[in-house]
């Protein structure tokens, strides 16, 4: 049996980025469709009972507007492409400097298609990292960077709680601001927004300085035994890896410079990166509370996602009309195509049950209904 | 294992000490407790045992930090870790995680345990403190008792050997403050763990205590610390809980600092009383018996009153009237509905049943600046209502917009706090102070309600004293008869200043009426002196009344 718990998150963004190289590399209504089908079943029965699980239902809205802003801006800038017509808009001359755009006009059959092939793949990318997001937990993720990184990942782990707190204190501010009367006369608004902000900036100005004291108080921060010649080489071989990383980008993506600057010196700045940031994780003398571990269903995710990526490039590489099927003829599908898209299926018996306060069973009565109730409508 | 060797400080801009040549020794095992007025520097003295003095806050340190032998001064709070455990004032605000049980783990990742060892402790420390059923909850989700508890936890599991406390119970209702006081007891007990504790309210700490220091007690040097048993200090301190008052006015040797001392010793007084005073006295010596005549019709009143936030009940069903020239002291757990009761009132919350009437209205229909001159509200934190750069400037802005004399609020202000510098930066002012001006700034649309939220935080005894006294006179003064209903925590204030007493729990009233009566119905609630000398006596001035009222009638 598989005990609940919650996978990696890094396996859960693998997996969803083998999703999003899938889509782009396709324009297959139907295989892009199999993909929103896939993506939407692993969700609904791997996402957790968290905040951030919610947001799935936000992302299919993001598609689907994506796919229809799409038809609408083809319906109003459409080319004069050939086809079967569906309706006929009055066209709206423009002046010669900008031939080849042509505002209304005809919209034809063949257009629509395009328009929704091209938006649903965007649709599709959009939702595959709308399904990470539901289902990887945001704040074990900022724990999975390496050690190096540490202190960087618990910054921002505080920076995202502190808008919750922000609005909270926004809330306060008002309320009591309404308990004195507000300036009048003619600069009333300007002076308005100040009796807001002020005791807001000094609430949360205070309220930093506390976090920040308490976090000192409690060993954040803590250096340990480090000598100034370590410090040094770790910086040093960061910023030689950094400039050696930029080096070999600008190379490889300008044709023009010697080719020995690019891949190796990309390879060379990379290891040189490398190295500094495992120096830099050796110094640091931190743990991990129930540190995330890869374990089998993390890798068979993982790999799932790979999967579906690598499948549908192959199909894009070597059946391109499969990949992207004109817009006259039924869009035909190879059975590469589909078995790709269905490995990304995987996780649903793979991954372990997620974590919710039912299954812990413990003192969550607040959670509960309200995520059952979720549950019931999302479906 | 810990000294403070010398311990002098002061602000670089200002020449008095905070601290003077302070020395305490804290043994193994010890729990010692430090009192002093407001603002007499006692954060400023945990903080520099933590070690965050003078990093977070300037000024200069001299002397010595002793830790186990080895001083430590110059090392920052994060290198003290994991011998001095650190929780400040307001939990909520340290935080550093968002679940119970990440947030218990967090300390221990900085010291780099490893994930087995984190795991044993903090499988120990959620039993220790007793929130096994919380660990997976959101932290905001808490009570503050369990925050509190939480933020004891959370320093707890690295292992520190000796507990620093900043006012550890000043949030929470009395149940709850009993609770994290017996955890801090029963971790000097089983762990042998010293513990630093500031507190206010004395009354529930001192039974705990080994030894008590007194920071301020010298007017002439406010800086000094005096340090001794706490029978000992309490004989002559200026802040002193009740029952040491008591014991002081019946003049018992040794002072008695627990009610179960206090009520052995009590059986002499308890027959003076009952010879000297006529039992009719004694059924109602709170000080609304003279107001009692003097009310003039109801203020305030609501009738089977629910407000719900979305589909959580909040306040269900509750009747409530308030007269003029009364106060009354509404009080119950955290999260009981106190608050929301009181914007009810004021009418940002609308009912979704029952009704509420302040002076004739319904204050859901009124424009704000209707609701302003019915209905004063303090909210919990008075700074919430500040915005300006100086005293006078505040004044001046809340004159202008009740349309009132200018000047109003200014003369409000002098009578509640005399001596406010009025080009001080609010901020700058101390807990007493910035009350004040929010009362005053709010009083000058002269309401006939006033609405107090958690009005003592931080406040002394002479502090709160002096605070029960004006409410008092503003309820009662001639011609602007006020009714005034205050939100607290504090037993002990309730005793000193309401007439009648209202208790919610979640969202009902379990019980109201007149405050002797109320609080004999429930012992959770009674002060001090009604536990020592029984039902009809609340403050130690009616004792000390009722003592020297025979003489003066032979």
């Amino acid at each position: 049996m598989r005990l609940p718990r919650d996978l990696h998150p890094v396996a859960w963004w693998t997996w969803a980025i083998g999703l999003v190289v899938g889509a782009s590399c396709t324009t297959n209504p139907f295989v892009l469709a199999l993909m929103l089908a896939v993506a939407s079943l692993t969700v609904l029965t791997c996402r957790s009972d968290q905040p951030w699980a919610r947001s799935f239902r936000l992302y299919l809205w993001l598609g689907l507007t994506v796919v229809l802003v799409r038809v609408l801006f083809r319906i109003v800038l459409g080319g004069d492409a050939p086809g079967h017509v569906l309706f006929t808009l009055p066209e709206i001359p423009l002046p010669h400097v900008v031939a080849g755009i042509s505002l209304l006009g005809d919209f034809t059959r063949e257009e629509l298609l395009w328009a929704v092939y091209e938006g649903s793949r965007l649709a599709a990318i959009l939702i595959a990292i709308g399904a990470a997001n539901a289902l990887a937990n945001p704040k074990r993720l900022m724990k999975s960077l390496p050690p190096a990184l540490y202190e960087v990942g618990t910054a921002m782990t505080v920076a995202i709680s502190v808008v919750p707190q922000l609005a909270d204190s926004a809330r306060r501010v008002r309320a009591a601001q309404q308990l004195r009367g507000g300036p009048t006369g003619r600069f009333r608004r300007t002076r308005g927004v100040r009796r807001i902000l002020v005791p807001i900036l000094e609430d949360s100005f205070e309220r930093s300085l506390a976090l920040a004291a308490g976090m000192d108080a409690r060993g954040y921060g803590r250096t340990g035994e480090l000598t100034a010649r370590q410090r040094r080489s770790t910086g040093a071989l960061m910023i030689v890896g950094l400039l050696g990383v930029c080096a070999g980008v600008y190379a490889l993506l300008d044709g023009t410079t010697p080719r020995f600057l690019a891949l190796p010196m990309l390879a060379l700045g990379t290891s040189a990166a490398l190295a500094g940031f495992m120096l830099a994780g050796r110094r640091v003398r931190r743990t991990r509370y129930r540190p995330d571990r890869w374990r089998l269903p993390e890798i068979s995710v993982a790999l799932s996602g790979v999967a579906t990526g690598a499948g549908l490039w192959t199909v894009q590489r070597w059946d391109p009309a499969v990949a992207h099927p004109g817009v006259t003829a039924v869009p035909e599908v190879s059975l590469l195509a589909v078995a790709a898209v269905l490995v990304g299926l995987l996780p649903v018996w793979m991954a372990p049950p997620p974590m919710t306060a039912q299954r812990r069973g413990t003192a969550a009565e607040v959670v509960a209904p309200r995520s059952v109730g979720e549950a019931v409508t999302a479906r | 294992m810990m000294e403070l060797r010398d311990i002098t400080f002061r602000y670089d801009d200002d020449t008095t000490r905070v601290l003077d040549h302070v020395e305490l020794t804290v043994e193994n095992g010890e729990l010692v407790v430090l009192a002093g007025p407001t603002g007499a520097g006692k954060s400023t003295l945990l903080a520099v045992v933590a070690g965050l003095v003078p990093a977070f806050t300037g000024g200069t340190l001299t002397g010595d930090v002793v830790l186990d032998g080895e001083s430590v001064i110059d090392r920052p709070a994060r290198e003290r870790a994991h011998t001095v455990g650190y929780v400040g004032q307001n939990p909520p605000a340290w935080f550093v995680t968002d679940t119970v049980e990440e947030e218990l783990a967090f300390g221990m990742e900085q010291l780099g345990l490893p994930a087995p060892t984190m795991r044993r402790r903090v499988e120990e420390t959620l039993d220790l403190l007793g929130i096994a059923d919380l660990r997976h909850r959101d932290l905001r989700t808490l009570s503050g008792g369990q925050q509190q508890r939480v933020a004891i936890g959370s320093v707890l599991t690295a292992h520190p050997r000796l507990l620093v406390l900043d006012e550890p119970t000043s949030a929470l209702d009395p149940t709850a403050a009993e609770d994290v006081l017996a955890t801090l007891a029963r971790l000097v007990h089983d762990l042998g763990v010293s513990v630093l504790v500031a507190e206010h309210r004395l009354e529930r700490v001192v039974p705990f205590a080994d030894r008590l220091c007194l920071l301020g007690a010298d007017p002439a040097r406010p800086g000094t610390l005096r340090v001794g048993d706490p029978g000992e200090i309490l004989q002559d301190a200026s802040i002193a809980p009740p029952i040491v008052e008591l014991g002081r006015l019946a003049g018992w040797q040794p002072l008695p600092l627990t009610v179960r001392d206090a009520r052995r010793l009590a059986g002499p007084l308890k027959a003076r009383l009952a010879a000297v005073v006529p039992d009719e006295t004694v059924a109602d010596p709170a000080p609304g018996q003279q107001l009692r005549q003097v009310r003039r019709g109801p203020v305030a009143e609501t009738r089977r009153l629910s407000v719900a936030y979305g589909r959580t009940p909040a306040v269900r069903e509750v009747d409530l009237t308030l007269h003029a020239g009364t106060v009354t002291a509404l009080m119950g757990r955290n999260g009981a509905g106190k608050s929301t009761l009181m914007w009810a009132l004021q009418g940002r919350h609308r009912p979704v049943g029952g009704r509420v009437r302040v002076a004739g209205a319904d204050p859901g229909s009124l424009r704000p600046e209707q609701r302003r001159a019915t209905t004063g509200l303090v909210p919990q934190s008075p700074a919430d209502l500040l915005y300006l750069e100086t005293v006078r400037e505040e004044c001046e802005a809340a004159d202008r917009t009740a349309h009132a004399e200018p000047g109003t609020c200014g003369g409000l202000l002098d009578r509640l706090a005399p001596g406010v510098e009025p080009d001080q930066h609010p901020r700058d002012l101390s807990e007493g102070q910035r009350l004040a001006l929010a009362v005053a700034v709010v009083l000058t649309a002269r309401p006939r309600l006033l609405l107090l939220d958690e009005p003592t935080r931080g406040l002394d005894y002479p502090a709160k004293r002096q605070l029960a006294k004006i409410l008092r006179e503003l309820a009662v003064e001639p011609e602007a008869e006020r009714a005034v209903l205050i939100a607290t925590h504090d037993v002990e204030f309730v005793a000193q200043v309401a007439d009648d007493l209202v208790v919610l729990a979640e969202g009902e009233v379990v019980s109201s009426g007149p405050v002797a009566h109320a609080i004999t119905e429930s012992p959770a609630f009674a002060p001090q002196v009604t536990k020592v000398l029984g039902p009809g006596w609340l403050r130690v001035e009616d004792v000390a009344a009722a003592l020297a009222a025979p003489e003066v009638v032979r």
